[in-house]
């Protein structure tokens, strides 16, 4: 393994780092834009221009507050539940294909951390244990609230985990393949996988909203319930953590869905473009616009949609949306075997 | 490279085990088996075997065990509630559990396991594609059945777990 590698492997994984961070960061400011405009107020705006230090000058509020933690909580795991979700919340990263190869200094560069031949699986994995930093954070908090919090929110996680697995294997029936670069591959020109699985992106979708915990699905904090959902006892950075990891996975989902379902970093009429690097660049903004059109949806639907009740929630995941993906898995199998893909 | 590591990772994973064992909290002791797993996943991934170690990392980390400490938290164990069990019951135990040690070391030391790890015949079996082709060809028909074993077992214990049968 050569110097160059690292050093290029380093540079992405801090780049990808830092960007998913400061995406999250100015997610959080829109989405109190866009509440503003859609509750026809102004939003934040006093802070810099348009309010765009809003975020900078949240991050300092929470890092100057006071830590408190809890007489009876368990100290270890009362920082290691933050401390998880927000490490689970970063590495998903490591798997998404943000663009074709570059070529620079005589080195084919990929934009890509680790192509694992089970990238879709290592994604599933990650999100299966972003559940713990939940559940540990709730339990160590020693309150009642946090506790059935943390419950409630780890068997939603598992239970949707399930449909969003039924809706992705229909997607791997067309293409063959677990590695998420692929799967973009795949896709190139306008051969989305959105236009051929509909209904499992609909699932997937759903699904997703669930795992990141956002409205309609966000019970784990469902105020008028819990008081505050799991970090009910967190106060300074921590509850910063879990705030902030969830736009981090929102972010991470939003990647996730556009790689799998809106053609990655394709677009069309790209193979007319003749220098690789330029078409590369291209496919890294094309990419993250989609991403972020994911995001504003996600935002979009956060200010329009109340929260379900909590027999709901479990009714729609069992009782719709898992039948809904083995229906979707029966009619690809049908479709593959008729037209031959 | 690959020795040291396994020798490693087998340390690790013992630690975790015999920590799940001596915790003196129920909770500690499911997060423990948590990092317990983790390293199991870590021996697939030497043994080339990402099919399973993945699937080990979402199964056992991320369902079973959260399952397990969900009953836990649920279930407030207290050194007053707890029922104690009397000493001549603990020593037993330690002596059916070293017995049991006893038989299996001899079994793996008539097996023939030598000082060396076990090596894979075929080392590229544990990928995706390979796994798939061999269950789905050689080993149909025991996988369809396990499959339906399986079932048959969930819908047996969600009609145990109903109170009223009609």
């Amino acid at each position: 393994m050569d110097i160059a590698f690292i050093i290029e492997k380093l540079i992405l994984i801090s780049a990808i780092l830092g960007i998913s961070l400061v995406i999250a960061m100015y997610t959080t400011l829109a989405e109190r834009k866009f509440a503003g405009f859609f509750q026809d107020r102004v939003g934040p705006n006093r802070a810099g221009p348009w309010g765009l230090l809003q975020p900078l000058a949240d991050g300092v509020k929470l890092f100057t507050k006071e830590e408190i933690i809890p007489t009876h909580a368990s100290t270890f795991l009362f920082v290691l539940g933050p401390s998880l979700s927000m490490f689970t919340a970063c590495i998903t990263t490591a798997v998404i294909p943000w663009g074709q190869d570059l070529f620079l200094f005589g080195r084919q560069i990929s934009l890509q951390v680790a192509d694992i031949n089970v990238g879709v699986l290592y994604v599933f994995g990650v999100v299966s244990l972003g559940v713990y930093g939940v559940m540990i954070g709730g339990w160590a908090s020693n309150n009642k609230f946090s506790l059935l919090a943390a419950v409630r929110s780890a068997s939603q996680n598992i239970s949707y985990e399930i449909a969003m697995g039924l809706s992705i294997i229909a997607l791997l029936m067309m293409t063959g393949t677990l590695s998420l670069r692929e799967i973009s591959e795949q896709q190139s020109g306008m051969n989305w996988n959105v236009f051929y699985q509909p209904l499992g992106f609909l699932i997937f979708m759903i699904c997703s909203f669930a795992e990141t915990n956002r409205t309609p699905f966000d019970l784990p904090e469902c105020e008028t319930e819990l008081v505050g959902g799991h970090h009910t006892e967190y106060s300074s950075m921590k509850l910063g953590f879990y705030l902030f990891a969830e736009y981090i996975n929102m972010f991470v989902s939003s990647a996730i869905m556009a790689s799998l379902y809106f053609g990655g970093y394709n677009y069309p009429f790209m193979h007319l473009i003749s220098n690789p690097n330029i078409a590369a660049l291209i496919g890294v903004a094309v990419f993250f616009t989609k991403i972020l059109l994911f995001i504003f949806f996600f935002i979009w639907v956060r200010w329009t949609v109340p929260r379900f009740r909590y027999d709901q929630l479990m009714k729609l995941g069992w009782k719709v949306l898992i039948p809904l993906a083995i229906v979707n898995i029966a009619l690809t199998g049908t479709g593959i075997l008729i037209f031959g893909k | 490279m690959s020795h040291s590591l396994f020798y490693l990772l087998s340390f690790i994973t013992l630690f975790f085990a015999l920590l799940v064992v001596f915790a003196k909290n129920p909770i500690h002791s499911a997060l423990y088996m948590v990092m317990t797993f983790f390293a199991i996943t870590c021996q697939y991934l030497i043994l080339n075997a990402q099919f399973l170690a993945i699937v080990n990392f979402i199964v056992y980390m991320g369902a079973i065990m959260v399952l397990i400490l969900f009953s836990i938290m649920f279930l407030n164990l207290n050194q007053a509630t707890e029922p104690q069990k009397s000493s001549l019951l603990k020593f037993a135990g330690v002596i059916s559990a070293g017995l049991l040690m006893l038989t299996l070391v001899g079994a793996i030391l008539k097996t023939g396991g030598g000082d060396v790890p076990f090596e894979l015949i075929k080392p590229d079996i544990g990928l995706v594609k390979n796994l798939g082709k061999v269950l789905f060809n050689e080993f149909l028909l025991p996988f369809e059945i396990a499959s339906v074993l399986l079932l048959s077992a969930m819908v047996g214990a969600v009609l145990l777990a109903k109170k009223d049968i009609n």
